[in-house]
């Protein structure tokens, strides 16, 4: 292919909204729309709900976007790439697939892709770099665990025609490298070319973040319409050189900062970023203004990939237990203070509570607090205590101890809430890339 | 003139944006000015050893920082910077998404 290739991202993160990807495959003659919806954590839930039922264990709102954005897909001629497969790409195809034939779309072709799970692999003499010991050693629950495959693991099912490319953890940008890799016949070890086209999926792979979400600070960094802010699109050459941009008539916007600041998000060295298609350098981008909302990215470069892939172990963490009451009006940050003295005092001593008990007062010291406390004239503070444990039972009583508050604790509290999230704790281990085989089953509606 | 009247003391957050960013317990902060003519200032005054002096109490390992002169930035990697990292913090910002103005919250000298 010689003319450039359009890419849109339809979401950049599990959570992320519907109507910008519809209006993006309804008016973006994209060749491709990715969704790249997979963290940490979300694989990690992803594996528990799998557990409970085989059949789940996949994206919970595959079915809501492509019930959406199928019809529109097959009308444009758009491929689709995700990751919502998340824990269960199997399950997540054979879905699509019910949902393509509900819809009457003939001939869909729905690829999976497998292999990224190797939760098998794991034993107790797995290592764990980052903590200098082992998973035995470690003596927490195993959930599972997922490599980070590549771009050349989805390059079968775009050589067998898929529609839609549904594999689990997919490094972010290899979901963007897979279909420049297909349409302009990159070699794996063109080096230069696979870090042109991570860095196109750097930036791409979080969607709004480059568009203007993310970005607006009100007279600093003023962003128009980020109500409905468009969702990004990448025009890229055959030689890996790029336009980002965005729909017209959308909100948000595409300038050198909203590109910079994507650009190193979530990178150590910019020199050195790895994934598992090469070792990408982005120190040496070229960033240049190319009309209005339209930014131009060349100079990317890359060193050959690393020889072991990053996996993601996930192990039961418990449970996160946070409590929440408001004081307000005249001394409201000391009565919030004393509510917090209480809490404490109950859990350690009474309740012989001894692991880590967090107590924030919200609107004086909280995301920062741990940082800088800063002298601060409110009358409208929110206390938060919040423990993580393994036994149930702390979690219930740190509720308890904090509703108590409402006719035990200082005058004029009120607003209580609580909840109690199951909890899931990550580490990275490596194994040799041959040790990860990945394979592509590929269905017809 | 008197060095107070040659600069004046603004901000971070008036001369420059920020983004931060999570993996693991490591927390990074790309921090770029608005006008190159700030490259400088920013350079020798928002230093690692500044950062571990402003806030030691969460930035608590090593502080990397990459300098991108190309793109009028720099990138602060911060080890045991999120109190364990997004799935054993306790603080409600477990990802460490507000630290970008923790760093915008500081002074920094510049010429007038």
């Amino acid at each position: 292919m010689s003319r450039p290739l359009r890419i849109g991202t339809g979401a950049g993160f599990s959570a992320d909204r519907l109507d910008p990807a519809v209006d993006l495959v309804a008016r973006g003659a994209l060749d491709y729309i990715v969704f790249e919806c997979l963290g940490e954590r979300t694989l990690a839930f992803a594996h528990r709900d799998r557990l409970r039922d085989p059949e789940q264990g996949y994206n919970k709102l595959l079915e809501t976007r492509f019930r959406a954005l199928l019809p529109l897909c097959a009308d444009n001629g758009t491929r689709v790439i995700t990751n919502m497969g998340a824990a269960n790409p199997r399950a997540a195809a054979l879905r699509t697939l019910e949902v393509a034939g509900a819809l009457g779309l003939k001939h869909c072709k729905v690829a999976c892709v497998e292999g990224d799970d190797v939760t098998a692999r794991i034993d107790g003499d797995t290592e764990l770099p980052e903590l200098g010991t082992t998973v035995g050693k470690l003596g927490q629950s195993l959930v599972a665990a997922n490599a980070y495959i590549g771009a050349d693991a989805l390059l079968p099912a775009l050589a067998a025609g898929a529609d839609v490319v549904i594999a689990g953890r997919v490094a972010d940008p290899s979901l963007f490298l897979a279909p420049l890799r297909h349409a302009f016949g990159w070699r794996e070890d063109d080096w230069q070319k696979m870090g042109a086209g991570t860095a196109v999926g750097h930036l791409l792979e979080c969607a709004a973040q480059v568009t203007g979400g993310y970005f607006a600070d009100p007279g600093i960094k003023p962003v128009e319409n980020l109500a409905y802010v468009g969702f990004p699109i990448a025009e890229v050459a055959p030689d890996g050189a790029a336009v980002i941009t965005k729909l017209p008539d959308t909100g948000g916007c595409v300038t050198l900062h909203t590109v910079k600041e994507q650009l190193l998000y979530e990178i150590h060295d910019p020199a050195r970023y790895f994934t598992p298609d090469v070792v990408a350098d982005f120190s040496t981008t070229r960033l240049s203004e190319d009309g209005p909302d339209r930014v131009r990215v060349t100079g990317a470069g890359g060193r050959p990939r690393p020889e072991a892939l990053k996996v993601t172990l996930a192990f039961d963490g418990g449970s996160l237990a946070e409590a929440e009451v408001s004081c307000a009006g005249p001394g409201a940050r000391n009565r919030a203070r004393l509510a917090g003295e209480i809490v404490r005092e109950r859990m350690t001593h009474l309740h012989g509570y001894g692991g880590a008990l967090r107590i924030d007062l919200i609107g004086v010291s909280a995301l920062h607090g741990t940082a800088v406390e800063r002298p601060v004239d409110t009358e409208d503070v929110r206390l938060r205590a919040a423990l993580r444990s393994l036994r149930d039972e702390d979690a219930e009583l740190l509720l308890w101890e904090v509703e108590s508050l409402l006719c035990c604790g200082p005058a004029g509290g009120g607003g209580f809430r609580g909840h109690i999230t199951p909890s899931v704790v990550t580490h990275s281990a490596y194994l040799p890339r041959e040790q990860v085989q990945t394979r592509v089953e590929m269905f017809e509606a | 003139m008197s060095q107070a009247e040659k600069s004046r003391s603004v901000p971070l957050r008036e001369i420059a944006h920020a983004r931060a960013g999570d993996k693991g317990n490591i927390s990074s902060v790309a921090l770029f000015v608005f006008d190159p003519r700030h490259y400088e200032a920013v350079r020798a005054q928002v230093t690692p050893q500044r950062l571990r002096a402003a806030f030691g109490g969460v930035l608590r390992g090593e502080i990397a920082r990459y300098e991108l002169e190309r793109l009028h930035g720099f990138n602060f990697v911060m080890t045991e910077a999120l109190e364990g990292g997004v799935n054993s913090s306790l603080n409600l910002d477990s990802h460490g998404k507000s630290w970008s103005y923790l760093l915008l919250s500081l002074e920094v000298e510049v010429e007038v």
